[in-house]
């Protein structure tokens, strides 16, 4: 008893860290830290009490703390779905899920619960699937003892001897297939303790896809098994789609709030270096473990592991969470936000927003659909030239008016015009050129000389520089052609990209 | 009993082709050295069982109509599709493959067929083909178009049998249809957790030194073993059906 009084009381001493001046966990060079005791000091005893039906909770949702003080039996039953979902505006992806969702449901219990594992494959399933909890002490996480054909389920039962945040996924063959498809989430085994209580506490899980077709393609994207084996991502996401966690599907809190994320990495292949922009972690418990490091701007997540973290708001804005390995968030769409409301507080913070400024060529915009309308209606034969403007507005504010501004008139002597530009105006196939190729030296556009360098932008499909140039065409009082897809398809064949570019 | 089914209406020549036998490179290899593995000629149905195929089985059969049949030898989703025992209903066709069968019933018909179930090995090497190749596995888009039926949901109607061209053997609908039972699905000693080692006595589909991921073209075969390892003798899966086979040269 002394023993586990001991361990509770260094568990909580960890929790009052701004009373304590040598935190749990910061190299001090004296006598060593007490440890928690691992799975030895992990079994309570047989379950007390009534069996308890285990509360799952979807991304961003986390279950409400266990608030037990003893060890239970806790039932979960998790069912295995293979469903077409979105993965990104107009592009449908075949998930594999527990629960429905990618990722899986949340699983909240208490150290030294006996979890009995209900597994239940769809009947619509192709696949059989299995699970491998990195909560559970035996034999392949449970996988071995989970294995499930379509139509049938599987009970195993597991005692979780170790606290600390922990991912599951599927092990079937092939595992890296069945990571790839969505099948992952968290189980959280809580300290006997529990966790301090905080405001707000979601659940992010990042992982990555890998499609035939090119990031944001439209249609029905199979899964590319060589793309996977390269570690190629297509898409690297937090919540299973782009729209997850963005616009109307941010995560929400009020300043003052004192905020704790779960998170997660499913992977398959790779790392996280997860941040949170404008906000400082407090505490980071890295690989989602017992101890905690202060003051981080960026932490690691392994593929297969989780972190918490914990902070602490001040101020009102959007806060962007990424995958702090840059290129992912802006061109693979590892991006979410954090919306807080309530009072300034200037002296902390005093500028205003200017969203589609700092983010670069990464559109901001709340509402895509209109995008993905246009590309349907292209698939029918029916996009109309209002359609492709309406949709280029929402791309140009996001990528092209960084330098042609909103207004279309470029920055003098820097950035030309497109408004009113003879330049642009006089030569269609010229300016689809420009966008795919970029340009580099003297210009001169309405009687102005420019020389400047305009990248390529390339990395934007066919059906994205349509809807620019035919935005940019007939906006600010142009009266120019339409440009289709195909013409833009056409070029993109028949010219070379600058070396460096993307295809 | 009246037979509220008009069998005319029905197609029931399923042929069985002859294949000829050889040697090819399995994803289970059969000695500790080499994955190498000799197939010989034999004779294998060109399409799935359907719908009424198997209808005909029951009525001649009624030990395994879905009402009669024993739970020993299949589980209570047997023939769930169809709308009665002896019935289709309206919303299944008699040239869909027959799904939500058993091991046992399978091999119960292949036995009133005067034939037998598939070995692995049989289909394994049969499927290997494209429409024109007898082993198409290093092509890309033999790859491709497997993994493409494992990229749909599963929820959707299946397709009848011989909707595509068939095979380099005369064989129709060895992927992307239904998955099938084998003789011997049951000799795979596989874990159902594929990160595990093995003994040397044991086969593991992804141990032994005979597949490595960069077999790509074993791939799709690799989730077939996991599929059949999943099951037992009395299971029956709502994307699962059958075909029979039979020994030697077709007599003409």
């Amino acid at each position: 008893m002394r023993w586990r009084t001991t361990i509770t009381i260094t568990a909580l001493a960890t929790g009052l860290v701004a009373c304590q001046p040598q935190p749990v966990g910061t190299v001090s060079g004296q006598a060593r830290q007490a440890d928690t005791g691992g799975s030895a000091a992990g079994d309570f005893g047989p379950p007390q009490g009534d069996p308890v039906q285990a509360v799952l909770t979807s991304a961003p949702d986390v279950p409400p703390p266990v608030d037990r003080d003893y060890p239970a039996k806790v039932i979960v039953d998790m069912e295995v779905r293979e469903l077409d979902m979105e993965i990104s505006e107009g592009v449908t992806y075949t998930f594999w899920t527990f629960g429905g969702t990618v990722p899986g449901s949340f699983i909240r219990i208490r150290q030294g619960d006996t979890v009995e594992f209900h597994l239940k494959n769809h009947p619509d399933s192709k696949m059989p699937h299995n699970i491998d909890l990195h909560a559970v002490t035996g034999p392949g996480g449970g996988a071995t003892s989970s294995f499930t054909a379509p139509g049938h389920e599987a009970v195993f039962s597991f005692k979780a001897l170790n606290h600390g945040l922990f991912v599951y996924h599927c092990a079937t063959a092939p595992v890296g297939m069945h990571v790839a498809n969505g099948m992952y989430g968290l189980i959280l085994v809580e300290p006997p303790e529990g966790l301090p209580p905080v405001d707000k506490e979601f659940y992010v899980m990042q992982g990555e896809f890998y499609t035939v077709g090119k990031y944001r393609e439209k249609g029905h994207q199979p899964f590319d098994m060589q793309k996977a084996i390269e570690e190629n991502a297509t898409y690297v996401l937090f919540n299973g789609s782009e729209g997850a966690m963005v616009g109307e599907n941010a995560i929400k809190a009020n300043v003052g709030d004192s905020v704790r994320l779960f998170v997660g990495n499913g992977g398959p292949n790779l790392v996280s270096s997860f941040h949170v922009i404008g906000e400082i972690f407090d505490k980071a418990f890295y690989e989602g473990g017992t101890r905690y490091q202060e003051n981080v701007q960026t932490t690691l997540i392994p593929a297969g592991g989780s972190a918490m973290t914990e902070f602490r708001l001040e101020v009102p804005g959007t806060f962007i969470i990424v995958d702090h390995s840059i290129f992912r968030a802006f061109n693979k769409g590892a991006l979410g936000m954090l919306k807080v409301d309530g009072e300034d507080n200037l002296s902390v913070y005093s500028g205003k927003e200017v969203d589609n400024v700092y983010l670069g060529d990464k559109v901001m915009a709340e509402d895509l659909s209109i995008v993905s309308d246009v590309t349907q209606a292209e698939l029918t034969g029916s996009a109309t030239k209002e359609q492709r403007i309406s949709a280029g507005r929402v791309l140009y504010n996001g990528t092209c008016s960084v330098c042609h501004q909103q207004n279309g008139e470029g920055l003098e002597g820097v950035f030309p015009p497109l408004a009113n530009s003879d330049y642009l105006l006089a030569d269609t196939r010229r300016a689809i050129e420009i966008v795919l190729n970029g340009l580099a030296g003297p210009v001169t556009v309405n009687d102005s000389p420019f020389n400047s360098v305009m990248p390529p932008m390339s990395q934007l499909n066919d059906d994205e520089i349509a809807n620019i140039l035919t935005f940019t065409l007939n906006n600010w009082g142009n009266e120019g052609d339409v440009v289709s897809p195909a013409e833009v398809a056409e070029i993109r064949a028949a010219t070379e990209r600058p070396q460096g570019a993307a295809e | 009993m009246s037979l509220s089914v008009s069998l005319g209406q029905y197609s029931v020549a399923n042929e069985f082709v002859h294949i000829p036998g050889g040697e090819f490179r399995s994803v289970i290899p059969e000695g500790e050295d080499d994955n190498l593995v000799a197939v010989a000629d034999f004779l294998m149905q060109e399409a799935p069982v359907t719908n009424a195929e198997f209808m005909r089985f029951v009525l001649h059969h009624p030990e395994w109509q879905r009402s009669r049949a024993v739970s020993l030898f299949v589980d209570d989703q047997y023939l769930s599709t169809w709308a009665g025992s002896i019935y289709l209903g309206s919303e299944l066709g008699p040239q869909q493959p027959v799904t939500q069968v058993s091991w046992f019933a399978a091999a119960a018909y292949c036995e009133w067929q005067d034939a037998r179930l598939p070995s692995w090995y049989e289909w394994e090497y049969v499927a290997a083909a494209n429409d024109s190749m007898a082993d198409a596995r290093e092509l890309p888009g033999w790859r491709q178009h497997i993994l493409s039926w494992y990229s749909q949901a599963g929820g959707h109607r299946i397709g009848d049998v011989r909707s595509r061209p068939s095979n380099y053997y005369h064989i129709f609908d060895a992927h992307g249809l239904v998955w099938e039972w084998v003789d011997d699905f049951n000799s795979f000693l596989v874990s159902g957790d594929n990160r595990e080692q093995g003994g040397a006595d044991e086969l593991q589909f992804c141990g032994a030194g005979a597949i490595s991921m960069e077999e790509k073209e074993n791939y799709a075969v690799l989730m077939r073993v996991a599929m059949l390892s999943a099951l037992e003798a009395r299971y029956t899966t709502r994307n699962l059906g059958f075909r029979c086979a039979r020994q030697g040269e077709i007599s003409q």
